[in-house]
């Protein structure tokens, strides 16, 4: 894409040079965001060969028990150990989490170039349509969704990536509306560029950074809506550790022990806060006029 | 400045002819440019003057074919090189932008993209042009050799640079180099120098002066600043509430102002001969496009308005190498105090 001028008469100010990821962990709240999701995609991978109970073996003599030697977390209303219940349910939540959510930014991106750059008819279309999905509650709508579709794993990311699409296709038409009428894209016209090339060349890196940080904060929201749906029953089915299945099992010994219940959430705050902050320094480390500009940058 | 005797036997580069541009707002059309003719040689510089809401940027977009999607060209044609822009399809159109007919906007501030690195911006421009392989190395040496012509220091070394780490100057010399890249037959120069201090405004106006001789380039240089216009260009040509009223070699127009609105409109610019007297303006406002007269635009604040100038649309007349669009010029107008041309000379003597 760039060309490259001699290594020695590169100016060190320039902002493209440095990694992303270097320039993401010198910032505090990014290395926090990297180590979390570092940390979650690890146990992803390894959970399996790590944990030390496998998860789906009851106990039931040893139930309900508080953190303790054998059970660093406790165990569940089975005697299962909660460590390794929490810890393989991660892969589920982002087995899920992960496709849908980049499902519906590559649909609401589509949808949101074409609508905010062909106008006319085609944007309304695309605007009424949106709506209409954001009119239902995101756990209504994917409920009717599962009803319809059936309980199943495929299904449940389908219907995550319909529901979120919306909020990713609002977000770039709004940016494509106001870039459509830049000065700068006028320019690149008037120089010959077509329309797929304004879109692609032009438009395309200048909406993308606001979706980095919609990325970031929608995997927690799908995490939710699918431990949402898989607590009323309706995604991912027991025994499979899900967090909403934990969560829903929990519920049912909550006053006797609340360890399940107290686990999984902070399992999901810890989560949300990890992806949040990632996706907001992402952003701010990749738009070029927020980390070159000097009085802007607090990475020092 | 150029030759003028091999200019004038040069075959014209563009060649606007009646051009009528309408928008369609509301459900009203609005008649944005009437009758609008131009005609530029090689290696000309053209000015077109008028006060803001004129018509210049329609013109200009309409030459580019980059008129919005409630515009439409509705008459007259425009030759460039003999062939007729408006016949020509979207795509064989998209080509000739950038390498044909290339243009500069005013504000240099937000006519780069922010997201992309100068040398990026202007390999993009070369690949809208020419087959996706094309020699990256020959390109950079293009776009170097281009950039350092413009008077960017260091050009190598800058490509990596973003927009916003140059001056708003170094800007605009960056705007028209990406322009003047594939070395287009005419620019359109649009305000270039609004946003730019006085002496910044000199450099790009000599820059844009020099690439001229260098490649007879033909620039239409839309203004407002008749102190500019006097600076660089051949010849003028005014517009009033989207027609064109006169059209005459620079140093005629400033001697010897032929319309009422010229007239006017360089007796109100500022002059150290009328230190301490008050600045002459020109009494009442452009007639809004929705509510134009049916004769000419400027006759309700014209000083020789007759019955005659409210009712019939004055013609484009030849007077003495000039053209103005004026009933005091037309003998067939019926105007009851007609001017001869040797008579007009009423103008100033001095330029600003």
């Amino acid at each position: 894409m760039t060309i490259a001028p001699a290594p020695d008469r590169v100016p060190p100010t320039s902002a493209g040079l440095r990694p992303l990821l270097g320039r993401l962990v010198r910032r505090p709240a990014g290395a926090f965001g990297v180590a979390v999701v570092a940390a979650l995609l690890l146990v992803a991978v390894f959970a399996p060969h790590v944990v030390p109970y496998d998860g789906a073996t009851q106990d039931i003599p040893n139930r309900l028990q508080g953190p303790s030697g054998s059970h660093l977390l406790g165990t569940d209303g089975l005697g299962r150990d909660l460590l390794s219940r929490i810890l393989l349910g991660v892969r589920i939540e982002l087995a899920v989490a992960l496709p849908a959510v980049c499902t519906s930014l590559v649909l609401g991106l589509l949808l949101g170039l074409v609508a905010g750059y062909r106008g006319g008819w085609v944007d309304n279309a695309v605007v009424v349509f949106m709506d209409t999905i954001q009119a239902f509650p995101s756990v209504v709508l994917a409920l009717v969704l599962v009803a319809v579709l059936g309980p199943s794993l495929t299904n449940l990311v389908i219907v995550v990536a319909i529901t979120f699409a919306p909020q990713s296709a609002r977000v770039t038409r709004a940016s494509v509306l106001a870039l459509r009428q830049s000065p700068f894209i006028e320019a690149e016209r008037a120089l010959g560029a077509g329309t797929l090339r304004i879109i692609g060349v032009h438009v395309l890196p200048n909406v993308i950074a606001p979706l980095f940080i919609l990325l970031a904060m929608n995997i927690p929201s799908a995490i939710t809506v699918e431990a949402g749906l898989s607590f009323l029953g309706m995604g991912v089915q027991p025994p499979t550790p899900s967090w909403g299945v934990i969560l829903s099992e929990g519920f049912a010994d909550v006053y006797e022990a609340p360890w399940a219940v107290l686990w999984t959430a902070l399992a999901l705050v810890l989560t949300t806060i990890g992806f949040t902050t990632l996706g907001e320094t992402l952003r701010d480390v990749s738009d070029p006029r927020l980390s070159g500009a000097k009085g802007l940058r607090y990475d020092r | 400045m150029t030759d003028d005797g091999r200019i004038k036997n040069d075959p014209y580069l563009l060649e606007v002819d009646g051009l009528d541009v309408t928008y369609h707002s509301q459900g009203r059309a609005l008649a944005a440019l009437q009758d609008v003719t131009i005609t530029a040689r090689p290696g000309e510089i053209i000015g077109i003057v008028g006060e803001s809401g004129c018509g210049k940027s329609t013109l200009s977009a309409a030459l580019l074919g980059l008129l919005p999607p409630n515009g439409e060209v509705t008459g007259g044609r425009a030759l460039y090189q003999g062939r007729d822009l408006f016949t020509l399809g979207p795509e064989e159109r998209r080509r000739l932008r950038g390498t044909e007919i290339s243009m500069v906007f005013q504000d240099p501030l937000t006519s780069l993209n922010p997201t992309l690195t100068i040398g990026s911006q202007m390999l993009d421009v070369l690949r809208a042009h020419s087959p996706a392989r094309a020699d990256r190395a020959e390109a950079r040496r293009r776009i170097v050799e281009m950039l350092e012509r413009v008077g960017i220091p260091d050009p190598a070394a800058r490509l990596r640079s973003y927009p916003h780490e140059f001056s708003g100057g170094q800007r605009q010399r960056i705007m028209i180099a990406m322009a003047l890249l594939l070395e287009p037959a005419l620019l359109i120069a649009d305000e270039v120098t609004s946003a730019l201090d006085v002496t910044l405004e000199a450099q790009i106006l000599q820059l844009l002066c020099d690439l001229r001789d260098e490649r007879g380039t033909t620039i239409l240089f839309i203004t407002h600043d008749l102190g500019v216009v006097a600076q660089i260009c051949d010849r003028v040509v005014v517009m009033y509430a989207g027609r064109t009223v006169e059209e005459a070699e620079v140093t005629e127009l400033f001697d010897r102002p032929l319309h009422p609105y010229t007239e006017a409109l360089l007796a109100s610019v500022p002059s150290r001969r009328r230190r301490g007297s008050e600045l002459p303006t020109i009494p009442g406002r452009v007639p809004s496009l929705a509510e134009l007269p049916e004769g000419c635009a400027f006759a309700n604040r014209c000083a020789h308005a007759e019955p005659c100038c409210g009712e019939q649309r004055p013609r484009y007349v030849e007077v003495t190498g000039q053209r103005v669009r004026c009933h005091l010029y037309d003998p067939e107008s019926g105007h009851a105090n007609l001017r001869q041309p040797s008579a007009a000379t009423t103008g100033r003597k001095e330029q600003p």
